[in-house]
């Protein structure tokens, strides 16, 4: 049997017992055939893999080497489109072929768990849709943005460059791993591969970035909707329309899905347009206009009665509606870019990538560039989903490249029309909505002046540029909308008016976009709230077994509210912050994700070696040792830095030193109020740092130690679930390769009773 | 009329698709897995559940097991 040489090296359940033909039909593709025709270059595939590299060179040397006055944003698109298809067609390729070895013969945890429920073959396209929505959020869009201070190209090669050789390395081997082993989490396979200690690490941290995660996204909404009417209003609105939705689900039509969500866009936009009137109103104005405090402590009360709520209350239908909206405006945004293809003039690299002076996020290029941008390159938290709900649901194994290696490519792309969409906006008004108020006064004034004084070629920022286009997206003032949001959404009204409805139709755009963000964020908030109180609740269950039951309410309510303090605390230390907020936090946000993704490709890196192929360990080595280095080198810095504006610590003793000379303001806090949390702040901040890069390197270390023993030992111990014999059939990627069309129009051709009975089997 | 057809299954593609990523035909799939089991003469384990009921467990087993968001 051809299929034989397919098993995977060094299991102790060598496979050998699998069937390629089971009962009538093939369940595999025999290996041979699939490789002969990867290696069979037609003309016609000759032809258009030529066409796709040449038009992807093209398009790197438009955006790198020509860089002219401007440049176009449709090279950014084809530069991306094209080198994903190249890092698919042939980097996703050889992992395929050399480290993750699917086996079709081998049923999948959807076939062999199957229970209708929770673990159901789900078709690949689905599936692929279904992924994506998980692991798209409001990071791809808000990274790109607040590192577009570098200029265009850092951030462009980072995120293409990145994900194909890093982030969508993450989220395959992820995936397959934990797919193998049942649909096993990030935490228990961490414990299998790297031991208690290297395990409980990692379920530390995982558990502390979960918590610095969530606040700062919902920072992200406060600064959206501070002092916002409108923003406010459409926002809240999806609070009632989320609960409509609940009890339309629960007790009018169950599983009608479809119907209400497209009844709760209606909705929406209903919201989002009465948004406009109420902000007109004296009662919106009296009612509305509310600082960030207030919003901040708005969100922390949500978050908790939220996360305590059933979830087809609030939770699962705010997650439709999010769905819907998200593949929707995203394929919306995409269409827009290609036909409205706006011109770009902010320069190849800014002077702030080298002087680290950039007012949105402090420090040089590197590494700060590759923590500001982690979604979209490289992200760890999608290693929780891809360790989730999605290896649960995949029918066949070699379907995981596409739906692992693919999906990121998608969130990958999404990042890049964030980009565009940052870009195309004039560079004065950028800056000045993303420079902290502590810079800009908060005033329009204020705001002008600041960013002239930054002396950059190009840019001469006039009040009523600020002005004007405040009025244009419908709010009171741009200025220090610090956050990346509302820059972003300035950028797709900039886009989508061009396409639909001209400067009047911009203050729509402008809402639809912060709506479309806030959603996804608010989401977020409560699913993750509620996974880190099950996270909480398990630990603590160790010393008071009664939290191990996490339907017993007291348990439940005081986990949930430990966590909604925790990262509640942050969110409002930012808020208040007299340096900024952003500026200070976000890059503790790419550090956190960053470090969970060492965590995971870690843990990839112990089981790839444990398989025995060190040959090919340098694909996973690498992107670990990218990751590690990046976040270690910056935590250092945020740790030790003598430069008060990058290192937290030194800001600290500046601070510090201040007050004890008995100043009464220093740098930008105006009083000793201001001063003395600014102390607190970057304590805190600091803290949080060590035990970040501390666990980090211990996890990294008990890897490396798995690593070499694996390599001493020659061990094939394995950790994955016993091979057992699959009986249905589908193909692998989305558009079915020529043998795949022949298998599968056989099965096509199977009467349904016959199929059934497979099935069930 | 070719055009029309092909306009239709077109938009039966893309219904299908937008069904399958909210997760509405979670109840069909469940229902042809216990039709699976019984045709096979498996014992089913528990009484098939009816559409209420099924969307009713299934909510509360998220409740049970959350699922991450990404950011």
């Amino acid at each position: 049997m051809g299929a034989a040489s397919s098993t995977s090296e060094g299991t102790t359940h060598e496979p050998t017992a699998l069937k390629r033909v089971p009962h009538d039909l093939a369940v595999a593709l025999n290996p041979e055939e699939l490789d002969a025709h990867d290696r069979q270059w037609t003309p016609v595939k000759i032809a258009i893999w030529s066409a796709i590299s040449l038009l992807g060179g093209l398009s790197w040397v438009m955006l790198a080497v020509v860089r002219g006055e401007t440049v176009n944003a449709i090279w950014f698109v084809f530069a991306a489109i094209c080198t994903y298809l190249i890092g698919y067609r042939f980097y996703s390729k050889f992992i395929e072929k050399h480290i993750v070895r699917p086996d079709d013969r081998r049923a999948t945890p959807a076939e062999y768990k199957a229970d209708g429920k929770d673990f159901a073959a789900t078709d690949r396209r689905v599936l692929f849709g279904h992924h994506f929505a998980a692991i798209a959020g409001a990071g791809p869009l808000v990274g790109p943005v607040l590192a577009a201070q570098m200029g265009y190209l850092p951030g462009t090669i980072w995120i293409i460059v990145g994900v194909v050789l890093a982030g969508a390395v993450q989220d395959y081997l992820i995936l397959h791993f934990s797919m193998r082993r049942g649909g096993r989490s990030l935490g228990q396979m961490a414990r299998d591969e790297l031991g208690v200690i290297g395990g409980t690490a990692a379920l530390i941290a995982t558990l502390v970035i979960m918590v610095i995660i969530v606040a700062i996204l919902a920072l992200v909404v406060t600064n959206a909707l501070a002092e916002s009417p409108w923003g406010v209003f459409s926002v809240g609105m999806t609070i009632p329309i989320a609960l409509f939705m609940g009890c339309y689900l629960r007790f009018f039509r169950p599983g009608k899905i479809t119907e209400i969500s497209i009844i709760g866009f209606v909705l929406l936009i209903a919201a989002i347009v009465g948004g406009g009137m109420v902000a007109g109103t004296d009662w919106g104005q009296t009612y509305l206009l509310l600082d960030k405090v207030t919003i901040a402590w708005g969100i922390i009360i949500y978050g908790f009665i939220a996360a305590i709520l059933p979830v087809w209350l609030l939770l699962a239908p705010r997650d439709y509606l999010s769905t819907f909206m998200k593949i929707g405006t995203i394929g919306m945004l995409a269409v827009a870019i290609v036909i409205i293809r706006p011109e770009i003039s902010v320069p190849a690299v800014s002077e702030f990538a080298v002087s680290g002076t950039g007012p949105v996020v402090a420090g040089t290029l590197f590494p700060f560039l590759f923590v500001t941008i982690a979604c979209g390159a490289l992200s760890g938290f999608h290693a929780l989903i891809a360790s989730g709900t999605t290896p649960k649901l995949i029918q066949k194994e070699r379907q995981t490249r596409f739906i692992g290696y693919g999906g990121m490519l998608m969130e990958s792309l999404v990042a890049i029309m964030a980009l565009v969409a940052a870009l195309s906006i004039d560079r004065g008004i950028y800056f000045a909505m993303n420079a902290s108020p502590a810079l800009t006064g908060g005033t329009v004034q204020g705001a002008v002046a600041f960013v002239n004084s930054l002396g950059l070629t190009g840019v001469n920022l006039t009040p009523s540029m600020l002005t004007d286009m405040a009025t244009n997206v419908g709010e009171e003032s741009i200025v220090s909308r610090t956050g990346g949001a509302p820059t972003l959404a300035v950028g797709l009204s900039h886009i989508m008016q061009q396409l639909v409805g001209g400067t009047s139709m911009m203050s729509f755009w402008y809402h639809f976009a912060i709506m479309f963000e806030a959603l996804f964020i608010l989401t977020a908030v409560d699913a993750g709230t509620r996974v880190a109180r099950f996270m909480l609740q398990d630990s603590l269950g160790n010393f008071f077994p009664k939290f191990k039951n996490t339907s017993w309410r007291p348990g439940a309510w005081a986990a949930t509210a430990i966590m909604v303090a925790a990262w509640g605390a942050v969110l409002l230390m930012g808020v208040t912050d007299p340096l900024g907020g952003i500026n200070t936090l976000f890059p503790l946000f790419g550090i956190a994700n960053q470090l969970l993704a060492a965590i995971a490709l870690a843990v990839c890196m112990a089981i790839v070696a444990k398989r025995g192929l060190f040959k090919y360990l340098w694909v996973v080595a690498l992107p670990l040792g990218f990751a590690a280095v990046v976040t270690i080198s910056a935590s250092f810095l945020k740790i030790f830095s003598t430069t008060p504006g990058i290192g937290y610590f030194a800001q600290n003793r500046a601070f510090s030193d201040a007050l004890a000379a008995g100043e009464t303001s220093f740098g930008t806090a105006p009083n000793v109020l201001a001063m003395e949390a600014v102390v607190r702040n970057t304590m805190v901040q600091g803290v949080l740092s060590i035990v970040f890069v501390v666990l980090a390197i211990i996890v990294i270390l008990t890897a490396i130690q798995a690593t070499v023993r694996a390599y001493r030992n020659h061990s094939s111990a394995t950790s994955e679930d016993d091979a057992v014999q699959s009986q249905i059939y589908a193909p692998a990627g989305f558009i079915m390769t020529p043998p795949e069309k022949v298998l599968q129009a056989e099965w096509d051709a199977l009467p349904v009773q016959k199929k059934i009975k497979i099935k069930g089997h | 009329m070719a055009l029309l057809a092909g306009v239709r299954k077109g938009a039966r593609s893309v219904a299908w698709f937008f069904k399958g990523v909210l997760g509405e035909d979670a109840y069909e799939k469940y229902v042809a897995h216990h039709e699976a089991d019984a045709a096979c003469g498996t014992r089913a384990e528990h009484p098939l559940m009816t559409e209420r009921e099924f969307w009713r467990d299934q909510t509360d087993r998220q409740d049970a097991n959350p699922q991450g968001r990404c950011c």
